[in-house]
């Protein structure tokens, strides 16, 4: 008789077994392939923004304590926003890693087919999506309540009052999550219901994005712009609640640093978790067997898909079977995979908000507008759209050749250069990413009303600028490959996508220093009211920027390259 | 039509592959056997440009695969263990893919598709996504797309994984027909019985080295043993028949 015939069960930790395991041996591998520089550039990168989080929220409630009678209610209120923000993302965010960690996991067949109850099975994929889905928001927490904590003076206890209230806090979302995807597996099939998430997470996050920037928040730092007090005190008015979880820790966590603790807050959180957590067991118990059966369904996919091949195939002909073929695959791939072509709501939605605070900018108040300043913010916007094209291309460029990874035996063992592969992906991503990139410049230099010498250098450096771009973010990809992970989504999050956007920031750094000597001079005519003169310096400084962009498209190409040609699997 | 002259490769200090040669003739079929971890997948992926040898060369039809990639891969189609296929394409789709791979394109391809979908009774699922498809379907696909530019040599490691019995027995008559209208497999494979009964030559391979290699009267006459599972047991190293007694009475 075993001991499962005798009813005894694996602790919970033994079920975590593989997941911790396996995240040990991850450190270990890197540490033995010289992952020593990794962790110095991410230990650095992510100093770096605790400490940028950190600084922003300690002036703030810096300055709420100096208000008098308000101060602790503005700086409660901060928190509670801050608290209600995350929650909706940690609601998406554990409704979709619910998805992956309770139906699509390798290691369910495993599991379910095991003698282990189902408890266990739920308490440890919950704990499982728990981490998966709140390590960010839970790093992004330290910064911002050890600035309550100083600013307010929390002492000793504070970390443990603030660990207390983030647990439960956490666990919510995660247990309400994994309910829901619960209920939607057992009317939709999974895979199906992954697709339809990604597009609900992602409008949703689109419409978040909308509605935080059009009711303009930047208007709460500046009381003058309201009518009356009473405005003012009703704009404050966030849309809190006293049942929402966030109000519970917002008053427990203020209530600790005005002295007046609030012991009901902390315990109705904890309560209500674990009221939760009993309840998502109970669902579990009922709802899992029949959920993960209708997961292992396929979702039926009948696809004509002559409309690629009458439009953009015959456009394609001239370039012979191979490369035709090709791009038309990875356009398929991009607009049949609904985690990749979603995230353009995305993108779409970001760039209405960069219009719309470039048309928001208080530089058009009906008197004449400094020349001096409109020219100064089109040159400079130069960076936030090469750094809004270095995002996008982290996104879309970047995963080109990781997406490749399992299907890399096809592409090798064929005729086909890898040359010819490279040069596929290039100009796949480039292309679109030059129209972005021009309709950005030029709008943007519209709404400013830049002078046609403006719009000139705005236009020049961004093309030059997203050729270089794209080249880099499929080289870096190429030099960091993901050729496991199945999300592309994911693709960017790793060192590679980090080591890439610090590379296109020093690349941009680099070119509006060169051009601002350029720029400078024309300034200065025009406020000397001379005309232009074009000097040799002039001259030298665009061609200097033009070299730049150009060894930073070439060289990457080329190093991507030898890196795909030695690549081994 | 394959040529292998001292083919070594190292993973770090593992010597996966060690120095092997090996003649694979015209119109024949090879069987290529090991163990495994015997470097059998090693020495197929660099025959099909995969992998990059440590050293020595690998010719296909006198194209060195190092130096005349594309000459020596436009003669091969390769079939690998693990199905993997671009899971957002059809199955016709995927079929177009690999041809315009190999610069084809047209009717004639069009009519190369259907007739091998017809062959692996995958017809009715021209147009469906390969997401849907099961593994044994994948593997069609594979061993289709491998055939779709009329390759001179078929690479091929484990073809009958994942295949239901029909499949199997129609992949070994397309096989047999193959080389009999002068093409050229390499198969490696665990199945011995399809070896002895398929192959005309087998290599042996055991701890990265070719241990024996010869026609099936060949290597009977050389080793003194009547079946291929003999000999591979006893070249090879099998369990004993009573440990794993032992091991399923504990």
């Amino acid at each position: 008789m075993t001991a499962a015939d005798r009813g005894a069960q694996p602790s919970l930790a033994h079920v975590l077994i593989p997941k911790w395991r396996t995240v040990l041996t991850r450190m270990r591998q890197e540490r033995d392939e010289g992952g020593r520089g990794k962790a110095i550039v991410l230990g650095t990168v992510g100093l770096l923004f605790w400490a940028f989080v950190f600084g922003l929220c300690f002036k703030m409630l810096r300055y709420f304590k100096g208000i008098e009678e308000i101060g602790s209610l503005l700086a409660g209120k901060m928190l509670g926003l801050a608290l209600l923000s995350f929650a909706s993302v940690l609601l998406l965010s554990n409704v979709i890693t619910a998805l992956s960690s309770f139906f699509l996991a390798k290691d369910l067949d495993l599991l379910v087919s095991s003698p282990v109850d189902g408890l266990r099975i739920y308490l440890a994929k919950l704990l499982e999506t728990l981490i998966n889905s709140s390590w960010m928001v839970a790093l992004m927490s330290v910064p911002i309540f050890a600035a309550y904590g100083i600013v307010y003076r929390g002492g000793w206890l504070f970390p443990l009052i603030s660990a207390a209230t983030l647990l439960p806090y956490l666990i919510l979302p995660a247990v309400v999550g994994s309910a829901v995807t619960m209920i939607l597996v057992n009317v939709f099939p999974a895979r199906r219901t992954r697709d339809l998430l990604s597009i609900i997470a992602l409008g949703a996050g689109a419409g978040i994005i909308l509605l935080f920037r059009i009711i303009r928040p930047e208007r709460l730092a500046r009381p003058e712009g309201f009518q009356t007090l009473l405005d003012f005190m009703a704009a404050l008015k966030a849309p809190t609640s006293p049942l929402l979880p966030s109000e519970w820790v917002t008053r427990a966590v203020m209530g600790h640093l005005t002295g007046h603790p609030d012991w009901l807050s902390l315990y109705l959180l904890w309560t209500t978790a674990a009221l939760f957590v009993a309840g998502g067991a109970w669902l579990h118990a009922r709802a899992y067997h029949t959920g993960f059966t209708k997961a292992q369904e396929g979702a039926e996919r009948f696809v004509k898909g002559g409309l690629w091949d009458w439009s953009l195939g015959r456009v394609l002909r001239p370039l012979g079977p191979s490369r035709r073929e090709f791009i038309l695959k990875d356009l398929r791939l991009f607009f049949r995979d609904t985690t990749q072509w979603s995230q353009l709501i995305l993108l779409a939605a970001l760039l209405v908000v960069y219009l719309f605070n470039i048309k928001s900018l208080p530089l058009f108040r009906g008197e004449q507008v400094p020349f001096f300043l409109v020219s100064v913010v089109s040159f400079l916007n130069l960076g936030l759209a090469g750094f809004v094209l270095a995002s996008i291309a982290a996104r879309f460029i970047f995963p080109a050749v990781s997406l490749e990874g399992r299907q890399m035996w096809l592409l090798r063992s064929s005729p086909l250069e890898m040359r010819a592969m490279l040069w596929a992906k290039y100009w796949i991503g480039t292309i679109p990413l030059l129209i972005l990139a021009l309709a950005i410049t030029v709008l943007t230099n519209v709404l400013l009303r830049a002078t046609p010498f403006m719009m000139a250098v705005g236009v020049g450096t961004i093309l030059l600028l997203t050729f270089a771009i794209s080249a880099m973010a499929l080289a870096f990809g190429a030099l960091y490959p993901q050729f496991e992970t199945e999300n592309a989504a994911q693709i960017p999050t790793s060192f590679g996508g980090l080591v890439f956007m610090m590379a296109t920031i020093a690349l941009l750094s680099v070119v509006i220093v060169i051009e601002s000597i350029p720029v400078y001079r024309y300034l200065r005519a025009a406020f000397d009211h001379e005309p232009l003169t074009v000097t040799p310096l002039m001259v030298g400084a665009f061609a200097l920027a033009a070299a730049v962009c150009l060894g930073a498209t070439v060289i990457p190409l080329r190093i991507a390259l030898r890196r795909i040609e030695d690549y081994e699997f | 039509m394959i040529q292998l002259e001292q083919l070594t490769k190292l993973y770090g200090s593992f010597r996966a592959v060690d120095a092997i040669s090996l003649h694979v003739p015209k119109g024949t079929l090879h069987g290529f056997l090991g163990p495994n971890g015997a470097g059998k997948t090693t020495t197929l992926r660099m025959i099909a440009g995969i992998l990059r040898p440590t050293s020595g060369t690998v010719r296909i039809g006198g194209h060195n695969v190092a130096t005349d990639p594309i000459g020596a891969k436009a003669r091969l189609g390769f079939i690998p263990d693990r199905p993997f296929v671009y899971d957002k394409l059809t199955g016709a789709e995927f079929l177009r893919f690999v041809a315009g791979l190999y610069g084809q394109e047209g009717q004639v391809v069009e009519r190369r598709i259907d007739e091998l979908l017809e062959i692996f009774e995958l017809s009715s699922w021209k147009n469906e996504l390969v997401e849907s498809y099961s593994h044994g379907m994948r593997q069609k696909l594979i061993i289709s797309s491998a055939l779709i530019h009329r390759p001179e040599l078929i690479v091929v490691d484990e073809p009958m994984v994942g295949l239901d019995p029909r499949a199997a027995r129609l992949l070994k008559d397309l096989f047999r027909e193959f080389t009999h209208r002068g093409g050229t497999i390499l198969m490696s494979t665990h199945t011995l019985e399809i070896a002895e009964a398929l192959c005309d030559r087998i290599a042996i391979i055991q701890g990265g080295k070719i241990v024996a290699h010869g026609s099936m009267d060949e290597l009977r006459k050389q080793h003194e043993v009547g079946a291929l599972e003999d000999l591979f047991m006893r070249l090879t190293g099998g369990a004993a028949a009573k440990e794993l007694k032992a091991v399923l009475e504990a």
